[in-house]
């Protein structure tokens, strides 16, 4: 058990003046807007949860927030498979792991504007390489909508399936040998020993993969903005970027935060929850 | 493992498909501009440097890519520095709220930019701080300070509490301890934590575009303007975004064998 100390508040005094400066004050500015009406004079009404009704019932905002789900979805369905696949194909030994780490973690470090900007030229059906080979299927992102869905995706999986990837990896070579000769000895099939042994051992990765994906998922912005340039409001940042009235934008902010602070819950009690599990027999071994 | 002996081709496409958007930036870059407009071609055939030169060439270029450099390793140095007594009082200690403290940390890390650019841009242009590299290295904060206290909790709770009190017993106060024994002890993980500060900054676009604007121009506000702008510059853009990938390919060589840790936030 980790002693009780009340003095461990001053080692994290830095931390909770630095982010309260980045966080809280902003946050607050936003939630005093989201209950004013902002005048061209710059002067300030009370208007109480008007904007919060008017953002609730917004067709707009809803939109956003259901092709936002499905967009979560959609890629979580492709890249957690995809990533565990992959993982379980990765070399252990050798030359092929650096190799296959450093490769396969180069998208995540590329800017995430350049990311669309690659994605914008790859896919252009003028001077792409994507876009000139899917010319003759009827491909172009710029004009049909559904053609820029499929790009995005594509997009997503191609910058974030390396993360789930890694982190499925790292679950795998956690596993000790003795595991897998147990198996071997009792006849295991391929299946079983995924089931049994490999899928339990990365069950802690993969939850930390699920959630960090749908967050990030579900705060994208930066990357349908650069491939989809000036286009229609695709997800809720977006639309949020666009919103022009002042209380009305701090009010879908606010909603937005509201939302992203219950799945923050959520995964924060799954984490902890793991944690009292002995999911954690490794690293953090010595405190259960 | 005889079924594992063709387990590397999974990989090896994998790899291929990752390479071939970075292969088309790249050849992009070493064409002129008629090339990549009139003509498709697989490589460049009229290899050319020019694009490259013009980067190079071009003091806005280099200003933005020094402007860039410069907050992100701000913000590093920023990040860790705050981030380690926390994550020591995180893994050693029960204090009043830590549980709350911790969870509250996690929900910036989660928190939207596209909520925070404008009251970020009323805050930082009330201290005067509006166009600066430290406005933008503490705007970023936000989310990279959360995650170097999450990283580096994870890494130092694997360290045993008996070095601690071992080390208090032999005489050494804590700000002795922690510089001398504790720091080298997870000097990876410290690498780590600031591998992905780095990283965040480094990619992130809404709150550097917001906060920075005239004087202090980050890389990807300049690709931005460019890259919408009629008549664009495909070749001298492709070079540039070529060059954007440089930083993160060196430092991720350093921390190749711990990445997938840090992103475990420490918890494999």
């Amino acid at each position: 058990m980790k002693p009780v100390n009340q003095k461990a508040w001053f080692l994290v005094t830095p931390v909770l003046v630095l982010v309260a400066l980045s966080a809280v004050i902003p946050l607050m500015t936003v939630v005093n807007y989201s209950v004013q009406y902002v005048g061209s004079t710059g002067r300030f009404a009370w208007v109480g949860d008007e904007w919060y009704r008017e953002v609730l019932h917004n067709e707009k905002f809803w939109n956003a927030l259901w092709r936002n789900l499905v967009f979560s979805g959609i890629i979580l369905a492709i890249q957690i498979p995809l990533g565990v696949f992959i993982a379980l194909n990765m070399p252990r030994k050798g030359w092929g792991v650096p190799a296959c780490l450093v490769l396969m973690s180069l998208p995540l470090l590329v800017p995430w504007y350049v990311v669309g900007m690659i994605w914008q030229m790859f896919g252009r059906v003028d001077i792409g390489l994507m876009g000139v080979m899917l010319r003759d299927f009827g491909y172009n992102y710029e004009g049909d909508p559904m053609d820029a869905w499929f790009t995005l995706i594509l997009m997503d999986v191609w910058h974030w399936t390396s993360l789930v990837a890694l982190l499925a990896y790292a679950g795998l070579v956690s596993i000790p040998d003795a595991y897998y000769q147990a198996a071997r000895i009792d006849g295991a099939s391929k299946w079983s020993v995924f089931r049994h042994i490999q899928l339990p051992r990365m069950a802690r990765v993969l939850t930390i993969a699920i959630l960090l994906r749908f967050m990030d998922s579900f705060m994208i912005f930066t990357e349908p903005f650069a491939v989809i340039a000036g286009g229609d409001p695709v997800f809720l940042s977006t639309e949020l970027k666009q919103t022009v009235e002042l209380g009305q934008k701090a009010a879908m902010s606010i909603i937005y935060f509201l939302i992203i602070l219950a799945l923050s819950w959520v995964f924060y009690a799954v984490m902890t929850r793991n944690d009292g599990e002995g999911g954690r027999k490794n690293v953090r071994g010595g405190e259960a | 493992m005889n079924q594992r002996r063709f387990a590397w081709i999974v990989p090896a496409v994998y790899i291929l498909l990752l390479m071939t958007p970075i292969y088309w930036l790249v050849s992009m870059s070493f064409k002129t501009n008629l090339e990549i407009t009139t003509r498709f071609t697989l490589f460049p055939e009229g290899f050319t440097l020019d694009n490259y030169a013009k980067v190079f060439g071009d003091d806005r270029w280099r200003a933005v890519f020094a402007n860039s450099l410069m907050y992100v390793s701000l913000n590093t140095v920023i990040s860790v520095l705050v981030a380690l007594p926390a994550a020591y009082a995180f893994s050693r200690y029960k204090f009043f709220g830590d549980k709350h403290l911790f969870f509250w940390l996690l929900t910036n890390r989660m928190a939207p930019a596209a909520v925070f650019t404008l009251p970020f841009f009323q805050l930082y242009s009330a201290f005067g701080l509006f166009d600066t590299h430290i406005a933008v290295a503490l705007a970023h904060c936000l989310f990279n300070v959360p995650l170097a206290v999450w990283i580096l909790e994870g890494f130092m709770s694997g360290v045993p509490r008996e070095i601690d009190e071992t080390a208090y017993i032999d005489g050494y106060s804590f700000p002795a301890f922690f510089v001398k024994i504790f720091m080298p002890m997870i000097a990876s993980g410290i690498g780590v934590a600031a591998f992905f500060c780095f990283m965040f900054s480094w990619v992130e676009y809404l709150i550097a575009d917001a906060l920075a604007r005239n004087a202090v121009v980050p890389i990807t506000t300049r690709l931005q303007a460019l890259s919408q702008a009629s008549g664009t510059d495909w070749g001298v853009l492709a070079a540039a975004g070529s060059l954007t990938l440089i930083p993160g390919a060196i430092v991720i060589w350093f921390v190749r064998n711990y990445i997938a840790k840090g992103f475990a936030l420490g918890r494999v």
